[in-house]
């Protein structure tokens, strides 16, 4: 176990308590604050992070019950581990403090070595519970990670209304085929920052990455103002982007990018697939088929970006669309309107 | 008097585990604090507000069991469960044993 100095909070109302309880953290080599009530904690814990709370729970204002109930329904705050130091009298008021999500009881007078041992041990748990949640917001979108620290994990789905967005770099077999290994991976993350970035300024996350192309979600896990609007703009950022890269890429003697976006808008089935072990959120259904379906049509009728007629539908300014030819895509009954930028 | 009031055991261990220094401020601050705990448990009683009445009672037990001063802090435990009585809060009785517990916190304070 690592002794890291923590930063810890401890409410009292009582002023012997919070000297000696001050005195008793800082020897043990960490930094305390201190609260009255229960109401001072709530806005100091709001101003600034800690990693400890030391509870007391007889107080005026807002007592530590108040406290645990209002750390439960605060998403920033709920994870924080709280101690519960009090003379309060009675089991099931102990109780009543572990039910409300506090991490551990210590009675007063305070014994300094179990304190020790509580604190270093939840510390440690914040610690690995910090890194997780930090692995999380890195092989997870943001939104995703909220999603999953609000709602928890469960394999399964929902439906919903959203967008999809799937885009991938023309020939790019062939480019990679004249570039170092370096040079290649180097291009494909280039692709990504821009991509990510067009995507999450709309609204949307980037689901899935395979290779050289990768699929954006408009509308889940969370509802978005419309959302094939989001996608088409996200595309359009997207070749505006290339543009610019590409003028680079020109002036050094490299081939251009270019980039094929195919969107469709409808109901998907949103959620967790996979294993208990390993999964990843994404949607599946016929509209997530049908944004693949015209991504690869792009190739056909070299067109930049393809949408359908629900993505049409939703746009506010339809002025710099064309109508293509209807197509009758594999694992669809009926030939589409199919509309391009 | 002294080994009836404050149990000495408990009081050596605080000064051991904090400094004798620390626990000589620690003594003033309740020396201080204690009377305004004492007026709230009046003032609740006054007015019939028995949660103030047990926070007060509650605050002194917590204070009087840090320093290992037994007979008030079951005084005030025996407050803090019991409420606030239709009639005769023994207020007195408590403050009579404080009264006397400050005597012997000080003597242990500046020995």
């Amino acid at each position: 176990m690592r002794d890291m100095p923590g930063r810890l909070l401890i409410v009292d109302d009582n002023k012997v308590n919070r000297l000696l309880m001050s005195r008793s953290v800082e020897q043990l080599g960490h930094t305390a604050a201190v609260a009255e009530n229960g109401r001072i904690a709530m806005e100091m814990l709001r101003a600034r992070s800690y990693d400890i709370l030391l509870l007391d729970i007889e107080m005026p204002e807002m007592d530590g019950f108040e406290v645990l109930e209002a750390l439960k329904v605060d998403p920033k705050l709920r994870d924080l581990p709280v101690i519960v130091t009090s003379s309060v009298e009675g089991l099931d008021n102990i109780v009543r403090c572990i039910e409300l999500g506090a991490d551990d009881y210590i009675p007063k007078p305070v014994n300094k070595v179990l304190l020790n041992a509580r604190v270093s041990a939840s510390l440690e748990r914040k610690r690995l519970y910090d890194e997780q949640k930090k692995l999380l917001d890195r092989f997870a979108t943001v939104e995703v990670a909220q999603h999953l620290s609000e709602g928890g994990f469960t394999i399964g789905g929902q439906r919903l209304d959203a967008t999809i967005l799937f885009c991938d770099i023309r020939d790019f077999t062939s480019m990679s085929e004249a570039m170092t290994p370096e040079a290649t991976i180097d291009l494909i993350n280039t692709f990504y920052t821009l991509m990510f970035d067009a995507v999450s300024s709309q609204g949307g996350i980037v689901s899935l990455m395979v290779g050289d192309g990768l699929m954006a979600l408009f509308g889940a896990p969370r509802p978005i103002e419309n959302s094939a609007q989001c996608a088409l703009a996200a595309a359009q950022d997207m070749l505006l982007m290339t543009a610019a890269l590409n003028e680079e890429r020109v002036i050094v003697g490299e081939a251009e990018l270019r980039i094929g976006f195919g969107i469709a808008t409808g109901e998907v089935v949103a959620g967790y697939t996979g294993t208990d072990d390993r999964a990843t959120y994404t949607c599946i259904g016929k509209t997530v088929n049908l944004a693949a379906r015209l991504e690869a049509h792009t190739k056909i009728v070299d067109r930049s970006v393809l949408f359908d007629e629900a993505t049409f539908a939703g746009l506010t300014d339809q002025s710099s669309c064309t109508s293509m030819p209807e197509v009758r895509f594999k694992g669809f009954s009926d030939a589409m309107r199919v509309f391009a930028l | 008097m002294t080994q009836d009031l404050i149990d000495t055991a408990t009081y050596t261990e605080l000064c051991d585990a904090m400094g004798a220094d620390f626990v000589a401020e620690l003594v003033n601050t309740f020396l201080e604090d204690a009377p305004n705990m004492i007026a709230a448990l009046k003032l609740g009683a006054s007015n019939g507000d028995v949660d103030a009445y047990r926070r007060a009672a509650h605050s002194i037990k917590s204070n009087a069991e840090v320093f290992g001063a037994a007979p008030l802090a079951k005084q005030a435990r025996e407050m803090e469960l019991t409420g606030l009585p239709v009639a005769n809060p023994p207020i007195p009785t408590l403050e009579a044993i404080y009264a006397d517990t400050v005597r012997c916190l000080r003597a242990l304070r500046d020995a």
